[in-house]
């Protein structure tokens, strides 16, 4: 995993992390490199845990490719949030990009995922399904 | 196929204007004598043009018009056949191909037909070409020499012309077939459903799910029904496919339920080892589409008068 260069942790993270309701709502604005992936990491976990927020909609409806990488570090994420209470939802996956990944056979899951933000909040506000259990197979 | 005519259009292109600006350095016997020859089918046109419209009607031709469409079409073929005899240009006889091709091939008008008129018209000038110079054999052939490649060209054009609107023609009518041949329907509020009749091959499947991914985002679906109860059979790449477009649906947030699955399809299915936790199906669209309301919440109830 590449280390978090000190030149780039001065730099602006290019994600904005709002908070609604008990929920985060994390924006991708353009796509990010490796080490801004994992600031972003870290940067979420760390409100998670100040704002006790019981779920994280990420959007990447911006983003026109979502590589193994990033996939990876949202999965990691979405795992690691988990065990700190919070479910998450991952938003806005352009139908080329969510075509891609399909063929390259790399998945989210088993992140949830949703088509856009009031889909998300649906999912999160009215799951009955327990943290951990995929129902997105249906 | 396509590459090689666009080529030899190119190559004659270019060699048509660079006659044209080359004038003066054609070999000094043209430059002569195609004035001359020109001078001779204008001074002609009226027998030479109802000599080759007699031929036209005699060959069966271009039986799809009427003699006074066939007239008029064949009074301003010639004019422009004379004219790239004098210019040596094909740019404009090239747009006219085109153009009457657009006009004739919704009449039915074929390749053969097109092509057989053009060379007609060449053999009626030939002809008369003969009769004139058939005194002095030598200035025959230096007059013949300088008529043929001409000619040839202006024949090459025109059936490259037709041929291209043929095709352009049936692009389109492919692209219209295959938009027609997928629609993706909104049932109920977030409830898609995709109907598939006939073959599935790859070129449909990748269009399918390119129309089901937009849709989905389009009509914010939830829960999207496909049903291949009119697919018979499909090989293992597009089976593969339509795994795929069912997880690419699910990262966009839209469960997939497949109905009408054949017992071939089933079998291609587990022989390529999807995982069936994946996959969720069901037997007909009518369960397909129950299951997608239970899901979604809705709860459809009969009254009891339309019951009788």
């Amino acid at each position: 995993m590449p280390d978090v260069d000190e030149d780039t942790a001065q730099e602006p993270l290019r994600v904005s992390i709002l908070r609604h309701g008990g929920h985060l709502v994390a924006s991708f604005h353009s796509a990010l490199d490796d080490g801004q992936l994992l600031r972003f990491r870290k940067e979420l976990l760390d409100q998670i845990g100040r704002y006790r927020a019981q779920g994280v909609i990420i959007d990447v409806a911006a983003l026109d490719v979502l590589d193994s990488f990033a996939c990876h570090t949202l999965r990691a994420l979405a795992q690691v949030a988990r065990l700190r209470g919070a479910e998450t939802v991952v938003v806005g996956i352009q139908p080329d990009v969510a075509f891609a990944m399909a063929r390259l056979g790399s998945t989210l899951h088993p992140v949830l995922t949703a088509l856009d933000l009031e889909a998300a909040l649906d999912l999160l506000d009215h799951s009955d399904v327990p943290a951990g259990v995929d129902h997105s197979t249906w | 196929m396509n590459g090689t005519s666009g080529e030899i259009e190119e190559s004659e292109d270019v060699a048509a204007q660079q006659s044209v600006a080359d004038r003066p350095e054609r070999p000094a016997d043209q430059a002569e004598l195609l004035p001359e020859l020109v001078a001779h089918l204008q001074k002609n046109r009226s027998e030479l043009r109802q000599e080759w419209t007699n031929r036209i009607t005699d060959a069966h031709l271009l039986s799809a018009m009427t003699p006074h469409e066939v007239f008029s079409e064949v009074t301003s073929v010639y004019d422009n056949y004379v004219a790239v005899l004098e210019t040596g240009s094909v740019v404009e006889l090239r747009e006219y191909a085109r153009d009457l091709s657009e006009r004739i091939i919704p009449r039915g008008v074929e390749t053969h037909e097109v092509v057989g008129i053009v060379l007609l018209l060449r053999d009626v000038l030939a002809r008369s070409l003969f009769e004139k110079y058939q005194d002095d054999f030598d200035l025959l052939t230096r007059v013949l020499d300088a008529y043929e490649p001409a000619a040839n060209r202006i024949a090459n054009t025109v059936a490259v012309s037709f041929v291209e609107e043929r095709e352009r023609v049936i692009r389109e009518q492919a692209d219209a077939l295959r938009e027609l041949s997928t629609p993706v329907l909104q049932v109920r509020e977030r409830l898609l459903i995709l109907p598939i009749i006939g073959v599935l091959d790859n070129a449909r499947a990748h269009q399918l799910t390119d129309q089901l991914l937009r849709a989905i985002r389009k009509h914010r679906a939830r829960v999207v029904v496909i049903d291949i109860t009119g697919v018979a059979d499909v090989d293992e790449p597009v089976a593969n496919h339509l795994v795929q477009t069912v997880d690419a649906s699910r990262l966009m947030g839209a469960g997939v339920i497949i109905t009408g699955l054949s017992s071939e399809i089933a079998q291609t299915l587990v022989t390529i080892g999807v995982d069936l936790g994946k996959m969720n199906t069901v037997g007909d669209l009518q369960g397909g589409i129950e299951e997608a309301e239970r899901l979604l919440g809705f709860k459809v109830i009969r009254t009891d008068d339309a019951g009788r």
